[in-house]
C-alpha cells in the first residue's frame, strides 16, 4: 500500500461518526437492546431483581389470568377506539370550522390547543377536580334545580373510563386539530373553486373530495395518536388512581405497579412485552403503507 | 364599450354590487356557535382552576365553585409554593419547582446539542449505515417507554446515576432523540446543498460547518425544539417518578403526591393552587411563543 | 347580444382596489384574451365573472341575464383551473361526471355528454384512470372537459397553460384554438403569456393595475399600442424607447433626442391639438433596418455593442441617443461587434408617446 491509497473506509467521515456514537449507541444499546432484553427476561420467574431462570411462557399465561390486567386491556379497547373516533372526528371538525374564514381564528385555535402544553397530571387533576360529584359539574347542574341529575364517572366503576376519555380529549384534540387544519391549508384552492363552479355542495365537497385528498394527514394523526394511547398513564394516576378499585387500571399502569411496587419483574416484562405487541400491530401495517406508497411515487 | 343598449332597463336595475349577506345567517350561527360552545369545554377547566384557587375553604365548601371569588385570597398559593406536605415533607411545591428546573435546562441543552448534531451529520454527511441508526431511531418513538424502563434502570446503576439527576437527564436526552434528530435532519436537508459544498470547498470540515454555517441560520428550529423539550421534559412524569429518588422528585411527581395524598383534609384551593403553579411554565412557554409552538407540533407530526 | 356585460365592476379588498370601475363587453363566441403582469387584477377579474368573488360595485351579465348575486354553478359558465385542479380521487369519468351527478343530471344524459366531451378532447383511453397516472397536457384536457360536459356558453379559462413545459404549451395552445373554432363557445382567457394571448385572442385586454389599459383586436395592440406600459408589455424583444421632446421645426412635427433630429411627417399622429412637449420614441426591433441602404426617412451611424443570434433572427444591440437600441434581423446579414453601421426606421411604424401621462400622441 503506498501513501496515495484510498484511505480506510472506516476512517472516513471520522468526525461525523464520532459525533454519531450517542444516535449508535442510543438506537443499538438502549432501543434495541433494551427492547430484546425485556422480552427475553419476560421468560423468566424474575421476582425483585432479574434473574435468567427460563420459565416458557409462565408469566404470560399468569398475565392472562390476573383480573386486573384483562380489565387494563378491557379499558384500553374502549378508551383507544373511543379517543381515535372522537379525535379525529372532532379534531377534523374543529379545523373545518376554523378553516372557514371566520374571524378570531387565532384565538381560537389559541383556545384549543392550550390544553396540549399541560402535563396529563394537571390534565387529571383538574377533571378529577371538575368530575368532583359533590363540587364539580354534577354539583352545578343540581345547584340549577335539577336535583336527579347525575355525572360521576370518577365515582362509578362502569363509566369512570369515559371520565378518563373526556380528561383526555380535552388535552389532545388540540393536536390532532392542529394537524389537520395544516392539511386543510395544504388542498389547493382551485379545487374548492372548481367543486363550487361544479355546484357541489360544501359538506359533499368535504366528503367525497377534500377528505379523501387528506388521506396521509390522517395516517399521521392516527398514528399519534395509536401510540399515545398505549402509552396513557399519567392520566390516569392523577385523575383516578386506577380506582374506583381497579376499574380503570391500563397497562402501561400495570407494567409500573408489577415492576416497581409488587416486585415481580417477570410480570412486569410480560406486560410491557403485550405492550409493545399491540404497539406492533398498528406500527408495520402504517411503515408498509408508508414504505410501499413511496415506492409507487418514487 | 359603453353602449349597453343589448341590456333592457329592468335588468339595470336588478342585482348590482355586493352580494347581500345577513351578518347573522345560519351557517354564521353555526359556525361560531359551535366555536364558542367548544371553546367552553376547553376554557372552564382553566376557569375553574383559578377560581378554586383564589378562594377560601370554606366559601368553597358552602357549594358553587364555579362562582367568581367572594373574596379573594392568595393565601393557597403561598401554601402550596411553600407549605404542602407530601409524606413528611412540609416544604410545599418549591421543592419540586426547583428540581424540574435542575432537571429541564441540562436536559434540554444535552439533548438538543446532540440531536442537532445527529441530524447534521444525517442530513449532510450521510455516511454508510447512517440511515439505519435513523430508521431504528424513529421506530424506538413508537415503542412503548414501558419496555425499555427496566434495562434503563440497570444501564444507570452501572453508572452509578440511578436516582440521581444526572440519571434523569441522560433518559430524557435518550427519549428526546428521535423526535429531535427527526426535526433538525428535516431542517438541515431543506437547506440548500450548495451551502454546505461550498463550505467544504472552501476546505471547512465537519466542526467548523456545523459551528460556522449551519448553527446561524438555524436559529428558529432551535427555538422550535426548544419548546419541544422544555414543555415535554417539565411535563414528564413516568421518568420522574421511576428514575429519581423522593428528595430528586420533579414537580410534577410532587404535585400528584400532594393532591393525591390520603392523609389529611382536602385543601382543593391548595391543590388548585400547586396545579395550576406545575402547569404555569408550560403554559407561559406556550402563550409566548404562539405560531412557534405550533410550528413544533406540525414538526412532529411530519414524515421524514 | 353580447355574451358576458361587465359594467362599472369594482373589486375592493379592505382599502385595496383590486378592480376599478371595470367595462368590458364580450360578444358571442368571441375569444377574449385578459392580459397583464401578475398582480394586474386579471385572474381577480375572472374570478368575478365566474362569481367565486363577490364584486363590491357592479354589475355583471352573461347571455343578458344578470347573475351579479348568482352562485358560479347558476351562471352558465365552466372553467379551467392554472393547477387543473382535478379531484384526485376519482377517476377521469368521475371527474367529469361528479358535477353532473349533483346537480340532478339523468344517467344518460351524463354518459352522453361524458362521451361526447371525451370524443372532443381525445380522452377516451383514459377514462378509467385517476389524474395521478395522467402527464400534465392530459390533465389539462380533463379540466377542459369537465367544464365542456357542463354545456355552458361561457368558458373560463385561468392560466391553463402556465403549469406545463414549453412545447406542451404550444401544443395545447393550438388545440384550445381548434376547440374554439369547432365549439364556437364564448371563451375567456386569462394569461400572463403574450405569445398566448397574440395567437389565440380575437380582442386583447390589457390590463395593468386594475383597470383595463387596451382592448383591442391583437394587430392593433402590437402595432398601435394605446400608451407606454401596452407598448413595453406587448412585444418580444420588446420596443426601443428614446426619451426626448416633440418639437416644431421648420413647420413640421420633430422628435428632438441629444444630437438626433426625427422628422415626424409620416407619423399618424392621434392626437389633433398638438403642442411640443417632452416625448418617448417606441421603435420595435423588427421595425428597425440595419445597413439596408435602404433609405429610411430616418438614419443614425452607430456602433454593433452585442449580437445575439436567436437562430431564426438575430438581435443587435447597438446604442442611439445614448438608449440602449436594438434590431432584429436575418441572421445572415447580422454584423459582428464593434463594427460601424447605420440603423434606420420609417416613423410611420414608430409609437410616440406622451412621456408625462404615457398616452399616444
Amino acid at each position: 500500500m503506498t501513501g496515495q491509497s484510498r484511505p480506510n473506509r472506516l476512517l472516513r467521515n471520522l468526525s461525523a461518526k464520532i459525533a454519531s456514537i450517542p444516535m449508535v449507541l442510543t438506537a443499538l444499546c438502549v432501543f434495541v437492546g433494551g427492547t430484546i432484553w425485556t422480552v427475553v427476561y419476560s421468560f423468566t420467574d424474575s421476582r425483585l431483581l432479574p434473574r435468567l431462570r427460563f420459565v416458557g411462557l409462565d408469566q404470560y399465561e399468569r398475565l392472562w389470568r390476573t383480573p386486573r390486567w384483562l380489565i387494563s386491556i378491557e379499558n384500553l379497547a374502549i378508551f383507544g377506539t373511543l379517543s381515535l373516533i372522537f379525535s379525529l372526528a372532532i379534531g377534523f371538525l374543529l379545523a373545518a370550522l376554523l378553516d372557514q374564514k371566520i374571524r378570531f381564528e387565532n384565538t381560537f385555535r389559541t383556545i384549543f390547543l392550550y390544553p396540549f402544553a399541560l402535563s396529563f397530571i394537571v390534565t387529571g387533576l383538574v377533571w378529577q377536580w371538575l368530575l368532583n360529584p359533590d363540587f364539580g359539574v354534577q354539583g352545578l347542574v343540581r345547584s340549577w334545580g335539577w336535583e336527579s341529575f347525575t355525572f360521576d364517572p370518577l365515582y362509578n366503576q362502569d363509566i369512570v373510563i369515559y371520565g378518563i376519555l373526556i380528561a383526555a380529549l380535552w388535552q389532545g384534540t388540540g393536536l390532532v386539530m392542529c394537524i389537520m387544519l395544516a392539511g386543510l391549508r395544504g388542498i389547493d384552492e382551485d379545487i374548492w373553486k372548481a367543486a363550487r363552479v361544479d355546484g357541489i355542495p360544501m359538506w359533499k365537497t368535504y366528503l367525497f373530495i377534500v377528505i379523501p385528498m387528506m388521506r396521509p394527514v390522517f395516517i399521521t394523526a392516527l398514528v399519534l395518536i395509536a401510540s399515545g394511547i398505549v402509552r396513557v398513564y399519567d392520566l390516569v394516576v392523577a385523575q383516578t388512581g386506577g380506582g374506583p378499585g381497579i376499574s380503570s387500571e391500563v397497562p402501561a399502569k400495570y407494567v409500573y405497579n408489577m415492576m416497581f411496587e409488587a416486585q415481580n419483574l417477570g410480570q412486569g416484562f410480560a406486560a410491557s412485552t403485550m405492550m409493545l405487541l399491540s404497539v406492533l400491530i398498528v406500527l408495520i401495517p402504517w411503515a408498509y403503507l408508508e414504505f410501499g406508497g413511496r415506492k409507487r411515487h418514487g | 364599450m359603453a353602449d349597453v343598449t343589448a341590456i333592457s332597463p329592468a335588468e339595470l336595475a336588478g342585482p348590482s354590487g355586493r352580494r347581500p349577506r345577513r351578518a347573522i345567517s345560519r351557517r354564521n350561527v353555526f359556525i361560531y356557535g359551535t366555536l364558542l360552545l367548544v371553546s367552553v369545554y376547553y376554557l372552564l377547566p382553566l376557569y375553574l382552576m383559578i377560581v378554586t384557587s383564589l378562594k377560601g375553604l370554606p366559601e368553597i365548601r358552602m357549594g358553587n365553585v364555579f362562582a367568581p371569588p367572594v373574596e379573594i385570597t392568595f393565601e393557597p398559593w403561598v401554601k402550596a409554593w411553600a407549605q404542602a406536605c407530601t409524606g413528611l415533607n412540609c416544604d410545599g411545591l418549591s421543592r419540586g419547582f426547583w428540581n424540574s428546573v435542575r432537571i429541564t435546562v441540562p436536559s434540554v441543552i444535552l439533548s438538543i446539542l446532540i440531536a442537532s448534531i445527529n441530524g447534521y451529520a444525517l442530513a449532510n454527511w450521510r455516511f454508510r449505515g447512517a440511515n439505519v441508526f435513523f430508521t431504528i431511531l424513529i421506530f424506538g418513538a413508537f415503542i412503548p417507554y414501558q419496555v425499555m424502563l427496566y434495562p434503563i434502570v440497570i444501564m444507570l446503576r452501572e453508572l452509578g446515576l440511578y436516582g440521581g439527576l444526572w440519571g434523569l437527564v441522560i433518559v430524557h436526552t435518550i427519549f428526546g432523540m428521535p423526535i429531535l434528530t427527526l426535526l433538525f435532519r428535516n431542517y438541515f436537508t431543506s437547506l440548500p446543498e450548495e451551502l454546505f459544498k461550498a463550505a467544504r470547498v472552501d476546505g471547512a470540515g465537519f466542526w467548523a460547518i456545523y459551528l460556522k454555517i449551519m448553527l446561524p441560520m438555524s436559529l428558529p428550529i432551535f427555538v422550535v425544539a426548544i419548546i419541544i423539550q422544555v414543555t415535554g421534559i417539565w411535563n414528564d412524569f413516568l421518568f420522574g417518578i421511576v428514575y429519581t429518588r423522593p428528595e430528586y422528585y420533579p414537580m410534577t411527581v410532587q404535585l400528584n403526591n400532594i393532591v393525591n395524598s390520603v392523609q389529611g383534609v382536602k385543601e382543593y384551593n391548595v391543590n388548585m393552587a400547586a396545579t395550576l403553579l406545575t402547569g404555569l411554565v408550560p403554559l407561559i412557554v406556550y402563550f409566548v411563543s404562539g405560531k412557534l409552538f405550533v410550528r413544533g407540533i406540525a414538526a412532529g407530526a411530519v414524515k421524514g | 347580444m353580447p355574451s358576458v356585460v361587465i359594467r362599472d365592476v369594482s373589486l375592493n379588498f379592505g382599502v385595496v382596489e383590486v378592480l376599478k370601475s371595470l367595462n368590458l363587453e364580450v360578444g358571442k363566441g368571441e375569444f377574449l384574451v385578459l392580459l397583464g403582469p401578475s398582480g394586474c387584477g386579471k385572474s381577480t377579474l375572472l374570478n368575478c365573472i365566474a362569481g367565486l368573488l363577490d364584486v363590491s360595485a357592479g354589475q355583471i351579465f352573461i347571455n343578458g341575464r344578470n347573475v351579479t348575486w348568482d352562485e358560479p354553478k347558476d351562471r352558465g359558465i365552466g372553467m379551467v383551473f392554472q393547477s387543473y385542479a382535478l379531484y384526485p380521487q376519482m377517476t377521469v369519468e368521475g371527474n367529469l361526471s361528479f358535477g353532473l351527478k349533483n346537480a340532478g343530471v339523468p344517467k344518460d344524459e351524463i354518459a352522453k355528454r361524458v362521451a361526447r366531451a371525451a370524443e372532443i378532447l381525445q380522452i377516451e383511453p383514459l377514462l378509467k384512470r385517476k389524474p395521478s397516472a395522467l402527464s400534465g397536457g392530459q390533465r389539462q384536457r380533463v379540466a377542459i372537459g369537465r367544464a365542456l360536459v357542463r354545456d355552458v356558453d361561457v368558458f373560463l379559462f385561468d392560466e391553463p397553460l402556465s403549469n406545463l413545459d414549453a412545447k406542451l404549451r404550444s401544443e395545447l395552445r393550438v388545440e384550445i384554438k381548434r376547440l374554439h373554432q369547432k365549439l364556437g363557445n364564448t371563451m375567456i382567457y386569462v394569461t400572463h403569456d403574450q405569445i398566448e394571448a397574440m395567437t389565440l385572442a380575437d380582442r386583447i385586454a390589457v390590463m395593468r393595475g386594475g383597470i383595463i389599459q387596451q382592448l383591442d383586436t391583437p394587430q392593433a395592440i402590437y402595432s398601435r399600442p394605446k400608451n407606454r406600459f401596452v407598448a413595453g408589455f406587448i412585444g418580444s424583444p420588446s420596443m426601443n424607447f428614446i426619451e426626448g421632446q416633440l418639437a416644431q421645426h421648420d413647420g413640421t412635427w420633430v422628435f428632438e433626442a441629444a444630437d438626433l433630429r426625427v422628422p415626424l411627417a409620416t407619423y399618424p399622429f392621434q392626437e389633433t391639438n398638438l403642442s411640443p412637449r417632452a416625448a418617448t420614441l417606441g421603435v420595435r426591433p423588427e421595425h428597425v433596418g440595419l445597413n439596408t441602404g435602404e433609405g429610411w426617412p430616418f438614419e443614425v451611424e452607430t456602433s454593433v455593442e452585442v449580437v445575439e443570434p436567436m437562430g431564426s433572427d438575430t438581435l443587435v444591440w447597438t446604442k442611439v441617443a445614448g438608449h440602449d437600441f436594438s434590431v432584429r434581423m436575418a441572421t445572415e446579414r447580422a454584423p459582428s461587434a464593434g463594427q460601424r453601421a447605420t440603423v434606420g426606421f420609417d416613423p410611420l411604424r414608430a409609437s410616440l408617446f406622451d412621456a408625462e401621462t404615457g398616452e399616444r400622441l
